[in-house]
């Protein structure tokens, strides 16, 4: 073939569409333009996380236990060299005396010099070394507004009171989320004694932070001398290396998903390019059967519209990933709460490469379906005026076209979500999505012709038959306005369940508020103080914490060394946290097996009851030998009953279930759960118990639930943001769509005020037209993020769900509203002119 | 057989719609020898169009065959066809069928184009040059006249130096002396490259200028005659 006469040709024959063929391919820009800021995005966070990777740590190798370090393990830490800092940090209740203030914070005990790489972010900045010396505190900055503390004042944790050196803003390795769950509150390690919290039952953090001299091999290290030396410990090590991979993977997958939620702005795009490409071959009939007669080949024709049309698209996908470059300027802002490195935005040849491949592609797959009809142009059109549908038979090479657009998407879903199964199920998403709206459009315009209504009046009637005259768009603008409109309303909806489920388990009668690591001999004061707050005791709870020693006669050390056991290690290497009582309680129950609540002597067997995933993991069932270790104590037990465990209320639930008569005299601490209702009761309430027994934690919910919102609405903003693309994808389909029916409306509408039709009843035509077809996409749309939400529910969350209408009414009016007025304003222009000067505008 | 320009064999086209079957051609056998004229005259709906397309290797007949140059064009694929035509086919439209996106001079040079032929701007513009168009060549077709316009499709039609030429109603959508303007230039140009001619026509006036009259009516030939012969019916 004649590849340079076909450039010829369709450089002459764009000559008077240029400014159309780029509105097609302005459906692209969106897509593209937010595929390429996150790509470029995450390009430049992976190379800030390489080269950063040591201030994310702090320190060349952290070793952690969750049992103090014995002192020949520090000896051998010492023979180590380098440099070495300490930490013992736990969940614990400080207070503000100056107002009594109480919080759940994280104490963090440090001595040495940790971070030695980055810094802890204070103000002012000589706080975070100087309160190493003498008994002072360094306080998260958001604690400290929220308490109304600062600086100079003080605050108390367990029996000491700390004079507040500084504020803490920014830990090596936490981001502004983690930071919000548990705010840290730094004190030096050689008080910490002191304080009285160490005789807690609740966990405590030992970490060891090294630094080695610049030329040490951390990781041959740890290979060689240290690991060896620490199997019998339980520890784990954090290297460089490792939580560079760590942090690189978490971050990988939400660019991923991100990039996701762009590419489906870009497919709608593409759907738009379909249909705009689709009316302007119609408009090329008449050319391309002269070429035929003149003796052009079918594949001259089609070549001449894919040269432009692929040229259009390269444009768009420049454009596109022009603008992508200057939105990612915006993402560090965008994600300021999620990132543990701030990013600096550099260019990423990557990222931009990948855009504009991706943009070519798969807008040519999309423009290939209609324009591949260009073949089968019979040369017999130039001869009659009509265009007779020729054998429609069965084009094969267009089926070939819509594999490679599925495969296109599967692909590249697999690339960016990296498991099989993932791609799969968001391809398979995206074609139900699009077959529910072709289904929907199909019907009910199925519905309107064959329930026409025939008694309404002419104005109803022709609005209505214009949604399925020859050419309409109907199918494209529901596809792409609806499913617009369906990841906006879904995404309102799950952050709606996602809050309702939190305020759920705090709502009507149900406890909300947890305090644990009660000793023995506090267990009856605090019950006094509750009832004094006239709170109600709800729960009360024993814990003993106890360790596996061995399933069915073999020692957990054997079982680690047998490389066929299947058994997990968490479940061989976690502290087990166990109860005992009587009975059951309402939200157990049985699976398997019999209750045995009371052990009546001392040589009776333990029968204990399992909750029953945990009995898979273990691999045991009813009758089988589970032995544990109770600080020191070896406990043989038998496997009794199996339970299920409905997680979802706020109660103590235990994996581990022991009967009364075996557990009394082991050392143990006490969960009390309560209700209270209004915020000044909680905080009085909480801090006489803090200030009597600041070795007592209380989690209160209401607290929880308002981080949670936060950080709800920071996520679901970050979505929002990128839906928009999706929307605004939409909307600048539908402009494009609705400039391209000018031509057809121009003749309709002639046709219509020649016959005598106001221009009244034209304009009252076409915002009926848009208010049908508004309506139809905004209701589809709707329609699919409810049955989204519902599944997402139903499935996902295991909540009711119960849709606002509200929200349903305004996205639905609105997304309506913005369909009548953008396509209004094209007709305005058309019925403003007289009939003949615009027929005579280029035909 | 092999002497003749275009031969048509016991051609046939039916049209199917449902269970209904409309016959617009019925066994129809035409010869036509290189270098003459004929007209192709009959009521409106009889078939004209439709033996014109067949000859030409626009469309499929049902039954039947056209040899056209020798060649029997349904053994040809779609393709193949368009080959045949470019080499020795030209057209003229009663509606003119410029392409709107070229201009006058790139609408001629379209058919050498598709030849693979270089530098072919020059013919092009010779030919505009005698149908009298040569300063308009960069006008696009919706700046001229419909006279205008077929005078550029004339030269379109003669820039291939076609060895038939296909002509359906050429001056059907004109006024009559504009009409008549464009006959002289058909067949002045037609003498000068003694092109074979294939002209439909309802302008009994412009069919007496050829050489034969074919008159077809319901799909069938009813009558074939010599201009200036006196009239004999057909078998
Ligand atoms: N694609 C088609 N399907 C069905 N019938 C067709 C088709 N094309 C043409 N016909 C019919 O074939 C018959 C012959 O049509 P044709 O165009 O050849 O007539 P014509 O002699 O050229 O008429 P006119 O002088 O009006 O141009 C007509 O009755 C027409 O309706
Ligand atoms: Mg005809």
């Amino acid at each position: 073939m004649n590849y340079s006469w076909l450039l010829k040709m369709a450089w002459r024959d764009s000559r008077k569409n240029r400014s159309r063929l780029l509105l097609f391919m302005s459906s692209i820009v969106l897509g593209i333009a937010a595929l390429v800021a996150i790509n470029s995005f995450g390009d430049n966070m992976q190379q800030e996380i390489n080269s950063e990777a040591k201030k994310l740590l702090g320190a060349d190798l952290v070793i952690e236990s969750r049992q103090p370090f014995a002192p020949s393990v520090i000896d051998f830490f010492d023979s180590l060299g380098g440099e070495k800092s300490e930490e013992v940090s736990f969940a614990s209740m400080v207070l503000f005396p100056k107002n009594g203030g109480t919080r759940l914070v994280q104490v963090r005990a440090i001595s040495g010099d940790f971070p030695y790489y980055g810094e802890i972010e204070a103000t002012p900045q000589t706080a975070s070394t100087s309160f190493r010396q003498e008994q002072r505190a360094l306080v998260d900055r958001t604690l400290l507004l929220q308490y109304k503390a600062t600086p100079g004042d003080s605050v108390k944790i367990g029996n000491l009171t700390f004079p507040i050196e500084g504020s803490v803003s920014k830990v090596p390795g936490e981001s502004e989320l983690t930071m919000s769950v548990a705010p840290p509150v730094f004190i030096p390690l050689s008080y910490l004694e002191a304080t009285g919290l160490l005789q807690k039952g609740s966990r405590i953090n030992y970490k060891i932070y090294f630094k080695f001299p610049e030329n040490a091999n951390v990781d041959q290290l740890l290979e060689n001398t240290i690991e060896p030396r620490l199997t019998a410990e339980e520890v784990r090590y954090d290297t460089v290396s490792e939580r560079k991979r760590e942090i690189g993977e978490t971050y990988e997958n939400l660019t991923g998903f991100l990039n996701l939620v762009a590419f489906v702005a870009l497919l709608l795009g593409c759907i738009g390019v379909a249909s705009s490409v689709h009316i302007y071959i119609k408009e090329k009939v008449a050319s391309v059967a002269i070429l035929r007669c003149l003796g052009g080949k079918g594949n001259q024709g089609l070549g001449i519209y894919l040269i432009q049309i692929a040229a259009m698209g390269l444009i768009g996908s420049l454009l596109g990933t022009l603008l992508g470059v200057l939105v990612q300027f915006m993402l560090p802002e965008l994600f300021s709460g999620f990132l543990p490195v701030d990013v600096t935005i550099t260019l990423s040849w990557r990222a931009i490469a990948q855009g504009v491949l991706v943009g070519v592609i798969i807008s040519l797959l999309f423009a290939l379906l209609p324009l591949l009809a260009i073949r089968k142009i019979s040369p017999l059109t130039a001869l009659r005026a009509s265009f007779t549908h020729e054998h429609q038979s069965r084009d094969y090479i267009r089926m070939v076209v819509i594999g490679l657009i599925i495969l296109f998407v599967a692909g590249f879903s697999f690339l960016q979500l990296e498991e099989p199964e993932d791609a799969l199920f968001f391809t398979g998403g995206i074609l139900l999505a699009f077959l529910i709206l072709t289904g929907i459009s199909g019907l009910m315009i199925w519905l309107i012709r064959r329930y026409f209504p025939v008694g309404w009046s002419y104005i109803w009637r022709q609005s209505l038959s214009n949604l399925y005259r020859p050419n309409n768009q109907t199918l494209v603008l529901v596809i792409t306005i609806g499913l617009g409109t369906a990841l906006i309303t879904t995404l309102f909806f799950v952050q709606n369940l996602l809050l309702e489920k939190v305020a759920l388990t705090g709502r009507d009668n149900q406890p909300n508020m947890v305090l644990f690591d009660i000793q023995s001999e506090q267990k009856e004061a605090i019950a006094d103080i509750t009832r004094d707050f006239d709170l109600p005791v709800m729960q009360e709870v024993p814990i003993v914490t106890m360790r596996l020693e061995a399933i069915k006669g073999k020692s957990v050390n054997q079982i680690k060394e047998d490389t066929t056991s299947h058994i997990s290690r968490w479940v061989l290497n976690r502290e087990y946290r166990v109860t005992y009582r009587d009975s059951l309680i309402d939200s157990e129950t049985l699976v398997e097996g019999k209750w045995q609540g009371k052990v009546q002597s001392p040589q009776d067997s333990i029968f204990i009851s399992l909750e029953d995933d945990i009995a898979e993991s273990m691999g045991v069932g009813i009758g089988d030998q589970v032995t544990f270790n109770v600080q020191g104590a070896i406990m043989d037990t038998y496997v009794g009953s199996t339970r299920k465990i409905d997680w979802q209320r706020v109660q103590t639930n235990f994996l581990v279930l022991f009967p009364e008569g075996v557990l009394e005299r082991a050392p143990k601490f006490h969960v009390l759960i309560t209700r209270v209702d209004s915020a000044q009761v909680a905080a009085d309430y909480q801090q006489a118990v803090v200030q009597q027994f600041p070795n007592v934690s209380i989690i209160d919910l209401n607290l929880i639930l308002k981080t949670l919102n936060d950080i709800v609405s920071k996520i679901s903003f970050v979505i929002r943001f990128m839906a928009f693309f999706s929307i605004v994808t939409g909307i600048v389909v539908l402009i494009g769509s609705v400039i391209i029916s000018k031509y057809q409306r121009i003749q309709e509408s002639v046709l219509l005020r020649t016959i005598g039709a106001s221009r009244k009843q034209i304009l009252s035509i076409n915002a009926l037209e848009y208010f049908f077809l508004g309506s139809l996409a905004a209701l589809t749309g709707v329609f699919i993020a409810l049955l989204g939400s519902w599944g997402l529910a139903r499935f996902n969350f295991e909540t009711p769900f119960s849709p606002s209408f509200l929200p349903i009414l305004i996205s639905y009016l609105a997304i309506t509203l913005m369909t009548i007025v953008i396509g209004l304003s094209n007709t305005r222009s058309i019925v403003n002119n007289p009939p003949l000067e615009v027929l005579r505008k280029d035909t | 057989m092999t002497t003749s320009i275009l031969e048509t064999q016991a051609l046939t086209k039916i049209y199917r719609s449902g269970d209904k079957t409309l016959t617009v051609l019925d066994n129809v056998n035409v010869t036509i020898q290189p270098g003459d004229t004929c007209a192709i005259v009959g009521p409106s709906g009889s078939g004209k169009t439709t033996l014109l397309g067949l000859c030409a290797g626009l469309d499929r007949a049902s039954s039947g065959s056209v040899f056209l140059n020798g060649v029997r064009l349904d053994e040809l694929t779609e393709d193949q066809r368009a080959e045949v035509r470019n080499q020795y086919v030209g057209f003229i439209f009663q509606s003119f069928n410029l392409m709107p996106s070229l201009t006058a001079l790139e609408n001629v040079m379209v058919p050498l184009e598709l030849r693979g032929e270089k530098n072919v701007g020059k013919r092009a513009l010779a030919l505009l040059e005698k149908v009298g168009l040569a300063e308009r060549k960069n006008h696009y077709p919706a700046q001229l006249s419909g006279g205008e316009q077929q005078r550029v499709s004339i030269a379109r039609a003669f820039s291939n130096q076609p060895k038939i030429l296909f002509a359906d109603e050429p001056t059907g959508n004109l006024d009559e002396e504009t009409g008549s303007h464009i006959e002289k230039l058909i067949f002045d140009l037609n003498k000068e490259a003694s092109t074979t001619l294939v002209m439909v026509t309802h302008d009994m006036e412009l069919a007496h200028k050829t050489q034969r009259i074919i008159q077809i009516k319901g799909g069938k030939i009813v009558q074939e005659r010599l201009v200036n012969e006196s009239v004999s019916a057909r078998r």
